[in-house]
C-alpha cells in the first residue's frame, strides 16, 4: 500500500499533522498502537465515569474575537481550519504557586501574574516586567538555537532566588525533559503559553475534543488504523522505504512522520544505524499521578484553584528523585475550577510528583501494586496540606506510575516530556522520516499540535 | 468570470482560513494586510488553496502580485479563464 505521508501515533501532533496534510488532498495513514486516540492527553471509562489522561490545563488560551500579535492557538486555528468555537475551551479561574508560606496566585494575562509578584516582591517589580519582555517573542519553532540557561538568564532579571524558583517550577512541570534547568527558548514559549496567554480546558473534556479532530480528518480523506503498532521502519539508500506494521499490508510512504520520540523512533530502524547522527538519550523524568473522585466540591474546603504548583523549601529540585516519589513538590489540580465546565460531571482532584524513572519497572507484579497504593496514600496526605482534609470524601482513586506511561506512550522510562535532547529541525538523518510532537520540542497539547502542522508545512506541503 | 467574481473566490478563501475576520468591507486597492490580520504564513495558505481548488499554481516571486484584491483580479482573472473556470460561489 502506498501513501503520501504515513504518520506514527494518533496522538494531537499526529492527528494535527494528519488533518494539515489531508487538507490538502495528501493520502494519509495514520498508525496508532493503541484502540484509543490521543496519546498522552487521551480518555478512559472506569466505574462509569469518563477520565481524561494526564491532562491538568490546556495551555495557550485565546479569548473568542482576539486582536494581536499572532499567539499559537490563533495559528493553529487558522492552518487548521478550525473555528476557535469548535475547540469548545473554558477558562481557568484562577492558579497558583505555592512554596512553603509564600503564595504566588496568578489568572490568565501576565497583568495578573505581575500584580502578584509587586505584592509579594514589591522590589523585583521592574525586574519582573523587563522579563515578561525578554521572554515575549517566540523563538522559531522549526530553528536549531543554542542551549541557553534559563536559570543564568533569570538572574540578569529577577535578584530574589525565590522568585526565580517560583517562576521557574510550573515552566518546568509543564514542560522540563531534561532535569535542573530548561533552555531560554523552551522557557519563552512556556512562560507565554501558561503566565501570558494561559490555563484552559476543553469544556466537555479530553473525549469530544479528540473526535472533532479525528472527524474532521477522516471527513478530509485521511485514514486512520488502530490497533496497530509499528514494528519496523525498514530504511536503504538513507529513506524509510518500508514501514512495517503488525498483522497489517506493509505500507511505501512518500515521507514518513513519528510522534513516536528521538530515541523510540531510532529503535525501530531495520538495518539498526551504527551511529545515529546525534545520541538521543531517553528522558530521566517521570512522574506519579493520583486522582480522587469526590463526593463534593473541593472549593467547601477553601481551595479554589485550577491548578497549583505547591513546592517544599525555597528551592525547587527538578530531577529524578531518589525515592519512588518525591513528595516535597508537585502539581494539584481540579477539573471543576474553570467557567463553565460541564465535564467531569464529578468533582475531582489530581496529583502529580517527580518519580522514579526505573524503579517502577523493576518491581515485581505485588510489589508494584504494594508500592503504588502507598505512593497514592502518601500523596494525598500531601496534598490534603494544601486542600484541607478531603480523605473522607473519597468515592474512587485511580493512579499511574511510569510503568503506565510506557505502556501507553511507548517512551522509554514512562517519561512525559520524552528525550532530553529535542529535535527542532524535525531531521534525524534520513531524507524522509522526521520528529514531531514532543521530541521536537513543542510540548503540550497546543504545542503538540503545532509541532505537527509546522512539520507538516515544511516537509510535506513544501517540498 | 467577471471582477467580481475573482474577488469572491479570494475572500471565500480568507473566509475559511480566518473565519474570524470581517470581510464585509474589505477595499479593493488597499493592502488585504493593511485591512486583515493576515501573515505570511496565513498568505501562503490562500496559494495552497489556489493550487488545491483551482489547480492554479502561484510561484513565489509572484506572491506580491496578490497583496490587494485588485492586484488579485489583475493577476488571477487571465488563469482562472485560461483553465475555463465558472465561479461556482458568485
Amino acid at each position: 500500500m502506498k501513501f503520501d505521508v504515513v504518520i506514527i501515533g494518533a496522538g494531537l501532533s499526529g492527528l494535527a499533522a494528519g488533518l494539515r496534510a489531508a487538507q490538502f488532498d495528501k493520502r494519509v495513514l495514520v498508525v496508532e498502537r493503541h484502540s484509543l486516540w490521543g496519546g498522552l492527553n487521551s480518555f478512559y471509562k472506569k466505574q462509569g465515569r469518563l477520565f481524561d489522561v494526564g491532562l491538568h490545563a490546556m495551555t495557550n488560551y485565546m479569548a473568542p474575537g482576539y486582536r494581536g500579535p499572532r499567539i499559537p492557538l490563533q495559528r493553529l486555528t487558522r492552518q487548521l481550519r478550525i473555528p476557535l468555537q469548535d475547540l469548545d475551551i473554558v477558562p481557568q479561574h484562577v492558579s497558583s504557586t505555592r512554596f512553603d508560606d509564600c503564595v504566588l496566585p496568578w489568572g490568565n494575562g501576565i497583568e495578573s501574574l505581575a500584580a502578584s509578584v509587586e505584592r509579594a516582591f514589591p522590589e523585583e517589580r521592574d525586574g519582573f516586567a523587563r522579563l515578561a519582555e525578554a521572554l515575549a517573542p517566540y523563538p522559531d519553532a522549526m530553528n536549531d538555537r543554542p542551549w541557553v540557561s534559563s536559570r543564568a538568564r533569570m538572574q540578569e532579571y529577577i535578584r530574589t532566588p525565590l522568585l526565580r524558583e517560583m517562576l521557574l517550577a510550573p515552566l518546568l512541570f509543564y514542560g522540563g525533559a531534561a532535569a535542573h534547568d530548561m533552555d531560554w527558548g523552551q522557557c519563552a514559549i512556556l512562560f507565554n503559553s501558561i503566565y501570558r496567554e494561559g490555563l484552559c480546558r476543553p469544556k466537555r473534556g479530553m473525549r469530544p475534543f479528540l473526535k472533532m479532530l479525528v472527524d474532521r480528518f477522516r471527513e478530509a480523506g485521511g485514514e486512520m488504523w488502530t490497533r496497530a503498532p509499528v514494528e519496523r521502519l525498514v530504511h536503504r539508500d538513507g529513506r524509510v522505504a518500508e514501514v512495517v506494521v503488525k498483522d497489517r499490508p506493509a505500507v511505501q510512504a512518500d515521507v514518513v512522520l513519528s510522534s513516536a520520540g528521538w530515541p523510540e523512533t531510532e529503535g525501530l530502524l531495520e538495518p539498526e544505524r551504527a551511529k545515529p547522527p546525534v545520541r538521543a538519550e531517553p528522558g530521566q523524568l517521570a512522574f506519579v499521578e493520583s486522582i480522587w473522585v469526590l463526593d463534593r466540591d473541593p472549593a467547601e474546603h477553601g481551595y479554589d484553584d485550577a491548578v497549583t504548583f505547591f513546592n517544599a523549601g525555597t528551592e525547587f529540585r527538578w530531577e529524578a528523585p531518589e525515592d519512588d516519589i518525591d513528595l516535597r513538590s508537585g502539581v494539584l489540580c481540579c477539573p471543576n475550577h474553570y467557567e463553565g465546565t460541564e465535564e467531569p460531571s464529578f468533582f475531582a482532584v489530581r496529583a502529580t510528583h517527580l518519580a522514579h524513572p526505573r524503579r517502577w519497572f523493576e518491581f515485581d507484579e505485588e510489589t508494584y501494586r504494594t508500592r503504588k497504593a502507598a505512593a497514592v496514600e502518601a500523596s494525598r496526605r500531601r496534598v490534603e496540606e494544601i486542600v484541607g482534609p478531603f480523605g473522607a470524601e473519597v468515592h474512587a482513586t485511580d493512579a499511574f506510575t511510569p510503568r503506565t506511561v510506557h505502556h501507553y506512550t511507548g517512551h522509554v522510562n514512562g517519561a512525559i516530556y520524552g528525550s532530553a535532547a529535542k529535535r527542532p529541525t524535525a531531521d534525524i538523518g534520513l531524507d524522509n522520516l522526521f520528529l514531531i510532537g514532543t521530541d521536537q520540542g513543542l510540548v503540550g497539547i497546543v504545542g503538540a499540535m503545532l509541532s505537527g502542522v509546522a512539520v507538516t508545512n515544511a516537509k510535506v506541503l513544501n517540498r | 468570470m467577471n471582477d467580481q467574481e475573482v474577488r469572491q473566490i479570494i475572500l471565500d478563501i480568507i473566509h475559511d482560513i480566518a473565519p474570524d475576520e470581517d470581510l464585509s468591507d474589505v477595499k479593493p486597492d488597499v493592502r488585504l494586510r493593511d485591512q486583515l490580520d493576515l501573515d505570511s504564513m496565513d498568505f501562503l495558505d490562500i496559494v495552497m488553496e489556489l493550487r488545491k481548488r483551482y489547480k492554479i499554481e502561484v510561484p513565489e516571486e509572484d506572491y506580491m502580485e496578490l497583496s490587494t484584491l485588485d492586484g488579485c483580479v489583475a493577476y488571477l482573472k487571465p488563469k482562472f479563464e485560461e483553465k475555463g473556470i465558472v465561479a461556482a460561489s458568485a
